[in-house]
């Protein structure tokens, strides 16, 4: 049925999972970054992570992603006449720029719901700014953002489509190719598309039960 | 590299035509999955699994993709059937990347539209559905008189947040040739090659409307919300007299 690009679509779906890790790595960086920044930073860091969540969350990813690409080489060209570009890295770093945006407001809203009674008591017993922050902000942020955050890597998940326009060899492009190859546009894309469902309804199992060892020993109500 | 002001101004004309096309096909999206969204979030809200069945598989599938697996899918993917090619009546539509583009968006912005209803009618307070009961109205008369009302209301923050998401995935029109907002930059940019000032003046465009239209959505929520009245204090909470 898939006349032997099975193979090539599932080589297609390693390179997505690449794409989505190493975004959703370096989104979670800027994300903490981002969300300290908006909690404990100065005015004038205050100002830089607005900025910066202000455009990333207002501009399509699909821009973005362009943006990268296109911006990139530009900026490569500058340096040496035969840089090239690595699409893969480009599309990686648009999607986690998105991503750590949205992550921002996701941290945000995790710092500014540890109680402040907790930091207080913390400093009661002498722990310095950074020591509170290790030992009794983090570990709570992390139970507190998971949701939000999970809910983005899956939107992140189905993002990474876009970088099969600018050239990486994702399932998407594995799917136009093979489309292109055998003319059988309808099954090259149905094929895509349950392979994309498979990786989201896995990504939600192993999403709700990170929630729950996260959530592990929290008192609820019954 | 050399800034060039000019070819921002010149290209503005065709970038405001981008604009609209977004407009255009967004608000028409929009309005129509509205339609297919309010009738699937209320079979999905049915206790029945046979009643479930139809409409969890299309919210599954549809938030389960990418949109732009569902453009392909419509525009490339129907195409490759003789029996569509043949149809008098399919053909002229599918084979048309603007009609194509506005059943691939109108279809996913309903599937996501109808999970944010769907909550929002679970979260219609029991009392108020009970007193729709009490003074003997029929399911129906509930539905469309109290519980689709309310749960509009309360649906419309997240609401707005699809529509929003709805005007920054339209950028994927451009893919199958259509000249939105992003088509044009792109055109642009593979005619002129210089990235830096259409990309950017097409972001600036993409963040007036994106901010133009939350600002709009959070002042339909103003004049939308009630503000409970205030309430006399409960005998109860008063204590002993």
């Amino acid at each position: 049925m898939l006349q032997g690009f099975g193979p090539q679509l599932l080589a297609g779906l390693a390179i997505t999972v690449q794409v989505a890790l190493v975004a959703l790595g370096v989104g979670l960086i800027l994300g903490l970054g981002g969300g300290i920044a908006k909690v404990y930073g100065n005015r004038a860091v205050r100002g830089v992570a607005e900025v910066y969540t202000t455009i990333f969350r207002g501009l399509p990813e699909f821009l973005v992603v362009l943006i990268a690409f296109f911006g990139g080489s530009l900026i490569l060209a500058q340096f040496s006449e035969d840089a090239e570009l690595n699409a893969f890295t480009a599309g990686s770093l648009a999607l986690a720029t998105t991503f750590g945006a949205y992550a921002t407001e996701v941290f945000r809203g995790a710092f500014q719901s540890v109680p402040p009674g907790q930091i207080e008591a913390g400093k009661a017993v002498g722990l310095s700014g950074l020591t509170i922050m290790r030992r009794i902000v983090l570990p709570q942020v992390w139970r507190l953002a998971l949701p939000g955050l999970g809910n983005l890597f899956l939107s992140l998940l189905k993002d990474t489509a876009l970088v099969s326009v600018i050239g990486v060899d994702d399932l998407m492009r594995k799917a136009d190719i093979a489309r292109s190859v055998t003319k059988d546009s309808f099954t090259m894309y149905a094929a895509a598309a349950v392979l994309y469902l498979i990786l989201t309804a896995v990504t939600t199992v192993i999403l709700h039960l990170l929630e729950r060892r996260a959530s592990r020993g929290i008192r609820r109500a019954a | 590299m050399d800034f060039s002001f000019e070819l921002i101004i010149d290209s503005l004309p065709q970038l405001l035509a981008g604009v609209g096309l977004i407009l255009k096909l967004v608000a028409a999206a929009v309005c129509l999955g509205f339609f297919i969204a309010v009738p699937v979030a209320v079979l999905r809200t049915s206790r029945s699994p046979l009643v479930q069945a139809l409409p969890f598989s299309y919210v599954f599938f549809f938030r389960g993709t990418p949109l732009l697996v569902q453009i392909f899918l419509i525009y490339y993917g129907l195409g490759s059937f003789e029996v569509v090619r043949n149809s008098p009546l399919l053909w002229p539509i599918l084979r048309e990347a603007y009609w194509c583009a506005l059943i691939a968006f109108t279809l996913n912005t309903a599937a996501y539209s109808a999970e944010i209803l769907r909550g929002a009618i679970m979260a219609v307070p029991f009392g108020e559905i009970e007193a729709a009961k009490a003074i003997g109205m029929t399911r129906v008369q509930a539905f469309r008189r109290i519980i689709l009302p309310r749960a509009f209301r309360i649906a419309l923050p997240a609401y707005g947040n699809e529509i929003i998401f709805m005007i920054k995935g339209s950028a994927l029109a451009s893919t199958i040739t259509l000249l939105d907002l992003t088509g044009v930059a792109r055109r642009i940019v593979a005619r002129t090659y210089k990235p830096v000032e259409v990309f950017l003046a097409a972001g600036i465009l993409y963040l007036i409307i994106v901010y133009g239209v939350t600002w709009l959505l959070k002042r339909l929520e103003r004049r939308l919300s009630i503000t409970p009245p205030r309430l006399p204090v409960k005998a109860e909470d008063a204590g002993p007299v």
